[in-house]
């Protein structure tokens, strides 16, 4: 099959980037998307130009590192996927392919399809953590959690922390990530005893980054590859009140 | 050479114990005079990382992704083994110690696997302590399943992303520990070369992707935590970045590789639909524990699955091992699909894959059961392939997966430089030659958050009060220099071969000679055609850009010069053992039922490469002793 790419390219951040048009021909419909990216760098190597940069690692969904806006929507037209699980079956011989990188004041681009995410390590290390000291332990069965509740703590701890709640979102809000870890760690009893400080210190950090904040539009529900709800975020805005009145 | 692995007096079961109590320690207060590299954060790197500033050392850390939360521990799926018992299935440390050590085909130290088995309790406390959501039963215990290679239930998981689970809890306390200022995080660096003064590792020159500068970095100790090398093979399970240009590096500067050949090829993955794929993706092990796995018993059948009845479906494994049917160990299980695929009994388009089906198990449990114990797995298959495996059977077919071998590392996980550690799966310790599921995260941990954080103490305990070396020493500026010649070299070049044209054909040589099979005469062809590649590389590679800006064709450049080296290596590693052990299956040396013939005569032995200059390997030996265990000849039937 052959697609027409329209693809962002910039050379640093401090560059302006425009879109530059490839015809790429000889693909077929079980390439994923960025197979089609790895044959179009190939072709642009042997033409001796220098290739589309992207993020991508582990190309099965996990490790959160690929993402790009795909005609438009963060991860493309599929619902909660990321950009590697993405394959060109889902596109039409001769469609037009526009491939932007992530684009929020607080993801900068570094070059092409490529933005530093950064901020989100930032709001982790403020307090995405158990103050869990090597060695210090209890037997793990000492604490029993009903099975229901750990299944929630995992629906939110599943985040890959891909960016494409950020992307998505009218605001830029990282409403949705930070939420996902605060839900996960302060709904378990070992996480429970440092809920407060946790919650004010990763909430006051996402401020601090250049993110926007949450209008509740619900896009980024739509686009997260872990199907992590907006539900999230009201839970994290009521758990911040409570540690702000706690204070 | 003598390779001594300092493994302490005294009984198996105290072995441990013995080292914890005598091994020199370094006083809190002498913790912050020593600065420690970590290279690789992954689940051993950034537990490590982790531990090591909680404890007070200064650390700094290195991966090349764009966040340590993305090293390749997060794709593990199944889950993390731990001798608890919680089951009343008969699990002890003793067991569980024996399966590991029968699972490698009698290939690694019984010390270092007693070892293993006993701190994996500990592990699984201490996830949980992190707020790791295992699974757990409805009144809020944890819950077990089975992997392969063991007839007991001690494996702990977080649905099918057990690895992210693990990975995201090591990186939360990595995370803390940046905050505190204890560690200095740098992503987006990639390690070029180990600087070694005076026969002791004193840091390494890193490459920042980004601005691509080259710059390096002093410590009284470095330690590497760099991950598996099985990318070599171009397909394979791991990520893309994975690479071993730290380990390699480090082996051209004197530390001893082990057992390179020992690469596993994992039985449920993906099958390969075309030329362009760039990766297989790996199904986990769990699904053995409820999927059938099996062929048609006609060649050229072209009927559905569905439409194959029972008396024309062979299902394999369950025939040749009944004592552990699908739940085979995974050399043994990857094996015996080879054969049927060569035997042009294969399924699916390319013929290159076998069934695994659940037909039997949602008939016996219901949809819904199944859905829950492995629904992310089900969807995952769906995205890839478009098809929904509760109506037909998954396609699976063997892939390269981890690698047992790595660097040589010592009971204290110390290579053969002094100050120069290895843990995870870089080095080559606990699986011998095959690692049973959910020992890798395990071993990972382990490594991170127990035993490196302990030994590290009884080497730098000796370095107290020495002088600092600083970066402006001779030793690094040469290094810097010649990290930036390499790259300028490549660049400089303007050949006609593209880095992934070169990969892949390295893969398919690899795949075809020393994969789940190898032969003398195959092995050594083999090398001749990995030489021809290795010169096609010096002179033909093409790489287009800069080396002063984001250049990922340049990075995956570099790490292929790497792998060609390697490859040789692994060739050479399997063509010396002339026999058949674990995942390493030597043609040559089978009964006639197909299964492998092991030589405990001649070759209970870790091997041990010394590098010598381009291309030229010397082979060292250390012993295996089996003291507690009787070396017997693995039977799964």
């Amino acid at each position: 099959m052959q697609l027409h790419f329209k693809i962002w390219r910039q050379e640093n951040p401090a560059q302006k980037g425009q879109f530059k048009a490839y015809d790429v021909a000889g693909l077929h419909e079980d390439m994923s998307l960025l197979e089609a990216l790895d044959f179009l760098n190939e072709s642009l190597v042997m033409k001796g130009e220098s290739v589309v940069a992207f993020d991508h690692d582990c190309r099965e969904g996990i490790c959160g590192q690929c993402g790009m806006f795909v005609n438009g929507r963060a991860h493309g037209p599929l619902d909660h996927v990321t950009t590697c699980q993405l394959h060109l079956r889902s596109f039409q011989d001769g469609d037009v392919i526009t491939l932007e990188p992530f684009r929020a004041a607080a993801f900068p681009v570094l070059r092409d399809l490529m933005v530093d995410r950064s901020a989100f390590d930032r709001i982790i290390q403020k307090g995405g953590f158990i103050n869990a000291h090597t060695g210090s332990a209890p037997e793990a069965n000492a604490n029993l959690i009903g099975k229901k509740l750990a299944d929630k703590a995992m629906d939110f701890a599943s985040c890959i922390g891909c960016g494409a709640c950020v992307a998505t979102c009218k605001n830029a809000s990282a409403a949705l990530f930070t939420s996902a870890k605060i839900n996960h760690l302060n709904r378990l009893p070992q996480g429970k005893i440092e809920a407060h400080e946790r919650t004010l210190a990763m909430v006051n950090q996402m401020e601090e980054e250049a993110f926007g904040h949450c209008s509740f539009t619900g896009a980024c529900e739509v686009e997260c590859p872990q199907n992590i709800s907006i539900a999230s975020i009201s839970e994290m805005n009521w758990s911040f009140i409570k540690a702000s009145l706690m204070k | 050479m003598n390779l001594d692995a300092k493994i302490p007096e005294g009984d198996l079961k105290d072995k441990w114990k013995r080292y914890q109590s005598e091994c020199k320690l370094v006083n809190s207060a002498n913790k912050r005079k020593f600065d420690v590299i970590v290279v690789g954060s992954g689940l051993a790197g950034a537990s490590a990382a982790a531990t090591l500033a909680e404890a007070g050392y200064n650390v700094k850390c290195f991966c090349f992704q764009d966040s340590p939360r993305r090293a390749h521990s997060v794709a593990a799926q199944g889950g993390i083994n731990a001798a608890k018992n919680y089951k009343n299935d008969g699990d002890q440390v003793w067991r569980m110690f024996v399966d590991t050590l029968k699972g490698g085909d009698f290939r690694s130290r019984e010390a270092n696997v007693y070892r293993l088995a006993e701190l994996s309790a500990a592990v699984i406390d201490h996830f949980t302590q992190q707020g790791v959501p295992f699974a757990r039963e409805y009144a809020g215990v944890l819950s077990n399943r089975s992997f392969g290679g063991v007839q007991v239930q001690r494996t702990f998981y977080a649905r099918g992303q057990t690895g992210q689970q693990l990975l995201l809890a090591a990186y939360s306390q990595l995370s803390r520990q940046i905050e505190s200022g204890q560690v200095k995080m740098f992503s987006r660096h990639e390690m070029q070369d180990l600087v070694v003064i005076d026969g002791k590792a004193r840091g390494i020159v890193v490459r920042d992707l980004v601005t691509g500068e080259i710059d390096s970095h002093a410590a009284d100790a470095v330690v590497l935590a760099t991950g598996g090398y099985s990318k070599v093979f171009f397909l394979s399970t791991l990520a893309m970045g994975c690479n071993a240009t730290a380990i390699w590096k480090a082996h051209q500067k004197g530390a001893l590789f082990a057992a390179p050949s020992f690469t596993q090829i994992h039985p449920t993955a993906l099958p390969q639909i075309n030329e362009t794929q760039s990766k297989l993706t790996l199904m986990s092990e769990s699904l053995r524990n409820d999927g059938r796995i099996w062929v048609p018993i006609k060649k050229d059948e072209t009927r559905l699955a569905k439409d194959i009845p029972e008396a024309e479906r062979d299902y394999y494994l369950e025939r040749r091992y009944p004592a552990f049917g699908n739940l085979a160990p995974r050399d043994i299980s990857s094996r015996a699909a080879k054969e049927r695929l060569d035997q042009g009994l294969g399924v699916g388009p390319l013929k290159n894959a076998v069934y695994l089906d659940f037909k039997d198990a949602i008939a016996r449990l219901g949809q819904k059961v199944i859905s829950d114990r492995y629904g992310n797995l089900f969807e995952m298959y769906k995205k890839i392939t478009g098809i929904d495996a509760y109506l037909q059977p998954m396609l699976i077919s063997p892939a390269p997966h981890f690698s047992m071998g790595g660097l040589w590392v010592d009971y204290e996980l110390m290579t053969t430089i002094p100050g120069l550690y290895a843990i995870g799966e870089c080095n080559f310790a606990d699986h011998g030659a095959n690692r049973l599921g959910a020992n890798s995260l395990l071993q990972a941990s382990v490594d991170g958050y127990f035993i490196l954080p302990l030994t590290l103490g009884n080497y730098l305990s000796g370095e107290l009060n020495k002088a600092k070396i600083k970066t402006d020493h001779p030793a690094f500026l040469e290094a810097m220099a010649k990290a930036s010649q390499k790259i300028k070299a490549v660049l400089a070049n303007h050949g006609s071969i593209t880095v992934d044209a070169l990969h892949r054909r390295l893969g398919k040589i690899l795949w075809r000679e020393c994969a789940m099979s190898r032969n003398a005469e195959g092995l050594k062809e083999a090398i001749q055609e990995i030489r021809t590649l290795q010169k096609d590389f010096r002179e033909n590679i093409k790489v287009t850009g800069r080396d002063d800006e984001i250049n990922t064709e340049l990075d995956k450049a570099m790490r292929l010069e790497d792998f060609l080296e390697i490859a040789e290596l692994m060739c050479l590693d399997a063509l010396q053992r002339e026999e058949s052990c674990g995942a390493h299956f030597r043609e040559e040396y089978q009964t006639v039922e197909g299964e492998a013939i092991r030589n405990d005569e001649d070759f209970a032995y870790v091997s041990a490469w010394e590098f010598k200059g381009e291309g030229r390997f010397e082979l060292h030996r250390e012993a295996l002793k089996f003291e507690y265990v009787k070396a017997q000849t693995r039977n799964y039937k």
